[in-house]
């Protein structure tokens, strides 16, 4: 069975979604349009204002504190760019590969 | 077997749905269902029935209060009429694609404008593709058996569907006939709770209905549906005829009244059937073969049934309550029409709308209806139309 394709005979009844939580498998990073938040270390203070507003908790804070972008599931909106005060996160151009 | 008792047809499905021992109820009240949810609420307040009682502030409340309820794995039950039944639309569609098995009793009241208490069957009809299983009744007796067949049908694991049991609203609601309920004891027997699904809503245990259907996956999820309800006619017979060994009173999907050697056949739904038996006396008595065939089960529509009953007569009158603004002709004529299409002998169909707002159809106004269908027949002609038979000149 094609895990995103079923027939409609393995559909679970009305399609109810029994182990719930499972939108994080959703790879919403497929919809980045051509441009990538990318930090910039050097400049990033820890301040943590990117991750308090990214709208898909795709900022990963890492045990040492250290800020990283979660890709599988970024959108690309480019909100933690604009909103980092010091200007540490910079949308880059991107190569996306379809199919 | 229980006594026979006399009841008001609303009661009848009343006391159906008390001795079903519902869980939950959601009702808001509107004429001419009232009587219904009324005598249930003082089964609970008088502790007659240990069931919750919910008291919401509208219909489109009350559907959404009975799909809560269901999805936990309760037995439900609501009633409403005519803009109770259209301000739940919405919710129908929620009901019958999460197979939720909600019973629900509609007194037919026609829609307004204007505004109109009395009964017709447009309110169900504005509401026909809603997945629900639909089913009308002639009379107290069936009022009460087929609510309390509707919950084992509905909540069959192969059909896992709502159910609307259908009657008119004032003749058959509001009128007092005798019938033979059942005692809570073999009440019981035949209907045992509620099996509850191994995905019904538990705080403990959460689950998502409902969730973003994409279009790569809609379609198998209305055919989903959709093969249920076809599946559901079958289950309905099996159940009948279950109920009919315990009770002695055997239902089907159709049911025939002097259709031997019939030459035309009435058809028709509801209350009204019951004129209908009168006016096929009257014209057996004048020498006309005329007979009636009563559509019970409307959804899912029992086409092939109805195909073999009818492929023999010469003419059918479809006598409905209902019309369908715009089209070839009444939801009951299109889809009796549509069933024969493809058949090589198939009978001359006519239609005839009567019975809007509570208006009576008398005896002789059916049986010159199937004079009418049965002179189309005659005359060589496969297609009477659809008349809207009481309309004033």
């Amino acid at each position: 069975m094609d895990k995103f394709k079923p027939s409609w005979r393995e559909l679970p009844i009305a399609a109810i979604i029994t182990e719930p939580g499972n939108i994080a498998e959703s790879k919403t990073g497929e919809w980045r349009t051509g441009l990538k938040p990318v930090i910039d270390q050097e400049k990033c203070k820890q301040c943590y204002i990117c991750w308090a507003h990214c709208p898909d908790a795709s900022i990963v804070l890492k045990d040492d504190g250290v800020v990283e972008i979660d890709y599988y599931h970024c959108k690309g909106c480019g909100l933690c760019s604009r909103i980092c005060p010091y200007k540490a996160i910079e949308m880059v151009e991107e190569v996306v590969e379809y199919g | 077997m229980a006594k026979r008792i006399a009841i008001e047809g609303s009661h009848a499905a009343s006391l159906a749905v008390k001795l079903a021992n519902v869980d939950v109820i959601a009702a808001y009240p509107i004429t001419p269902q009232t009587h219904i949810v009324e005598r249930l609420a003082e089964y609970v307040a008088n502790g007659e029935l240990d069931a919750e009682y919910i008291n919401v502030e509208s219909e489109h409340s009350a559907m959404s209060a009975c799909i809560g309820a269901s999805a936990v794995g309760a037995r439900v039950f609501t009633a409403t009429a005519g803009q109770g039944l259209a301000l739940m639309h919405e919710m129908l569609y929620i009901a019958a694609g999460n197979r939720l098995p909600i019973v629900m009793a509609v007194a037919n009241r026609s829609l307004s404008p204007n505004l109109n208490i009395w009964g017709d069957h447009t309110d169900m009809m504005g509401s026909r593709d809603c997945g629900w299983i639909q089913l009308f009744v002639e009379n107290a007796q069936e009022v009460f058996d087929l609510t309390f067949t509707a919950f084992k049908i509905a909540e069959d694991e192969e059909v896992l569907l709502p159910v609307t049991v259908n009657l008119d609203g004032f003749h058959l609601s509001h009128v007092i006939e005798a019938i033979e309920p059942l005692e809570a004891e073999e009440a019981a027997k035949f209907l045992p709770p509620r099996k509850i699904p191994s995905h019904a809503l538990h705080p403990r245990k959460p689950t998502t209905w409902g969730a973003i259907g994409l279009p790569e996956i809609q379609t198998e999820l209305k055919y989903q549906l959709e093969d249920a309800l076809r599946r559901s006619k079958d289950v309905a017979k099996k159940v009948w005829k279950e109920y009919g060994d315990l009770t002695g009173r055997y239902y089907d999907v159709i049911e025939f009244y002097r259709m031997d050697g019939a030459e035309v056949a009435i058809v028709m739904m509801g209350s009204f059937c019951g004129n209908a038996r009168d006016a096929v006396d009257l014209l057996r008595e004048k020498g006309v073969k005329a007979g009636l065939l009563k559509v019970r089960m409307f959804r899912p529509f029992p086409y092939r049934e109805i195909v073999d009953a009818l492929s023999e007569v010469k003419a059918v009158a479809v006598v409905e309550r209902a019309f369908s603004p715009g089209s070839v002709a009444g939801p009951l004529t299109s889809d009796l029409k549509t069933a024969f299409y493809g058949e090589k002998q198939r009978p001359s169909i006519s239609g005839f709308a009567a019975g809007i707002g509570g208006r009576e159809v008398t005896m002789s106004e059916i049986a010159d209806s199937a004079l009418k269908a049965l002179k189309v027949a005659e005359e060589g002609k496969m297609d009477g139309g659809f008349e809207y038979i009481q309309v004033r000149w």
